[in-house]
């Protein structure tokens, strides 16, 4: 991975310290698709400068509250707030980068086409797009075509794509699914990189290990917060020895308060 | 809208067709090979039955294959997911949609200047009126079929509604247009429909160009221009930048 980088810092101060504040702030967000409540009442709050884990069984609104925040869900109720503007809004589509969880990219272009036409688009320049592929390890790569590329390298030109714009927030899905543990290890250290010059990086995942490397940590399951924690307050208070542990605690215990695992809404 | 976001698109379009050769083989070698073929089926001919028709068949294949070409390409973009990235960017809904005019109004020009050239040149088609003007209204043509075809792409789902739609919005449109049975030959509720259908004018303009030496046709490409502003206008409202 390449360490030697032009990024400018977004929203550090310049005495190095983190930026305070909440950079996402989600209150009574509801969200129903097709007949299916997915996510009722959700309210939480993602603060500035940390790497934010958003954890929990697949179908449990993790990618909806992601397209909440990145504005491209219609929603029922309630509001998201980003970086002070509502989500969505024009200011924002420079400073909040998204990726999806199927790589969106055209895949009969080269990886370097795709970063750089996302970057024309992002008003980046030709040293971001250099760059962003060296982040995501695919300088020798940069010439070949997506659809010849392996699964796990469509994964890494999408996040190049999302890179390349510098932005502040970063609203990853499931970015490292079907890497292998180098490359989740060198990702996880550049998305600490990315929070350590004072962006904002919430990532999902449900592979529970990957807790560890995270800030904070989301629990949702069935459209519902079920934790908000660090690590360490999460293992003491379940008195789980692992993160997984914790959360199948957690789980266990929605579960039997809830058995029917997710709430459906009559037909309106 | 942003110059430089349209113009990235458009650039973006055109280096997936740098790509893809077959289909710019395609796109310039059918429309010579049809015109061959019209010319030849009409060779024993007693009357100049390719002279009357050729140019009018010069301003259909551009309308139908960038119909194909354009309505395919997006529904690509929103299946592929990579219109839903776009619209968490600054990209506007303009800078897409004239993005793939302008890239699909260049390969038009190209396939017309060929087309036009194989008919003119090669197939012996005997046109009145000068041969740029025969480029321009095949040109109106593909922009009309790139439009509509944007448009068209906003009601399909899957790619086979999508192909679908080519009989669907075109053959009316190809039966209708005069090159069958003349326009004012026709019942006259299907002649007034014509009179509004975009094809009509085209074939109006070819015919023009084909038997006036000094031809009026600016009338057709007024309504012609319409039109495109129209479907561009109409189809940049089925993009949504949010979605259920």
């Amino acid at each position: 991975m390449n360490k030697d980088h032009g990024r400018h810092a977004a929203g550090a101060t310049p005495d190095g310290a983190k930026p305070t504040g909440d950079a996402i702030v989600v209150d009574h967000l509801k969200v129903k698709r097709g007949t299916r409540l997915v996510l009722p009442d959700l309210s939480v709050r993602v603060p500035k400068g940390q790497v934010i884990g958003l954890l929990g069984p697949s179908g449990g609104g993790k990618s909806t509250l992601m397209r909440s925040i990145v504005g491209v869900q219609v929603v029922g109720g309630g509001t998201v707030t980003v970086l002070g503007e509502p989500a969505g809004s024009a200011g924002l589509r420079r400073r909040v980068g998204y990726l999806t969880q199927a790589p969106s990219l055209y895949s009969d272009l080269t990886v370097r086409e795709n970063v750089a036409y996302f970057a024309r688009v992002l008003g980046a320049s030709a040293a971001d797009v250099d760059r962003a592929i060296a982040d995501v390890d695919l300088t020798d790569h940069a010439d070949a075509l997506v659809v010849n590329l392996s699964g796990g390298q469509q994964t890494r030109a999408n996040l190049a794509c999302t890179l390349v714009g510098n932005p502040e927030v970063l609203v990853l899905d499931e970015p490292t699914v079907g890497l292998d543990p180098v490359l989740r290890r060198d990702l996880w250290a550049l998305f600490r990189r990315l929070s350590d010059e004072g962006r904002t990086v919430l990532v999902s995942s449900h592979v529970m290990d990957e807790a560890t490397r995270c800030d904070r940590l989301l629990l949702i399951r069935a459209g519902e917060i079920l934790s908000d924690s660090s690590l360490p307050e999460l293992l003491a208070s379940t008195g789980a020895e692992d993160a997984e542990g914790a959360f199948l605690a957690l789980i266990d215990a929605a579960n039997a308060a809830n058995p029917a695992g997710s709430r459906t809404e009559g037909v309106a | 809208m942003n110059p430089r976001i349209t113009l990235a698109t458009a650039g973006r379009i055109l280096s997936q067709l740098r790509h893809d050769h077959r289909t710019v083989g395609l796109l310039l070698v059918v429309p010579c090979v049809l015109i061959g073929l019209l010319a030849w089926i009409f060779a024993d001919s007693p009357t100049p039955v390719f002279d009357q028709i050729g140019a009018s068949l010069l301003g259909v294949f551009p309308f139908v294959i960038m119909f194909v070409v354009t309505s395919v390409s997006t529904l690509r973009e929103r299946t592929g997911g990579t219109l839903e990235r776009l619209m968490t960017t600054p990209l506007g809904k303009g800078d897409l949609m004239v993005g793939y005019a302008l890239a699909f109004g260049l390969v038009a020009i190209v396939q017309a200047i060929v087309a036009t050239s194989f008919a003119i040149w090669v197939c012996g088609l005997d046109i009145k009126g000068p041969a740029w003007m025969l480029m321009v209204i095949a040109l109106l043509d593909a922009l009309l079929g790139t439009a509509l075809g944007l448009l068209a792409s906003g009601f399909a789902r899957t790619e086979f509604q999508a192909v679908q739609f080519m009989p669907a919005f075109i053959l009316p449109q190809f039966l209708l247009c005069g090159l069958l049975v003349a326009r004012d030959q026709m019942p006259s509720i299907l002649s007034t429909i014509s009179d509004w259908l975009p094809l009509s004018y085209a074939v109006d303009a070819m015919k023009e160009v084909t038997a006036q030496a000094d031809p009026n046709v600016w009338k057709d490409f007024a309504i012609m221009g319409a039109w495109i502003v129209v479907a561009l206008v109409l189809g940049s409202l089925t993009l949504r930048r949010r979605t259920p």
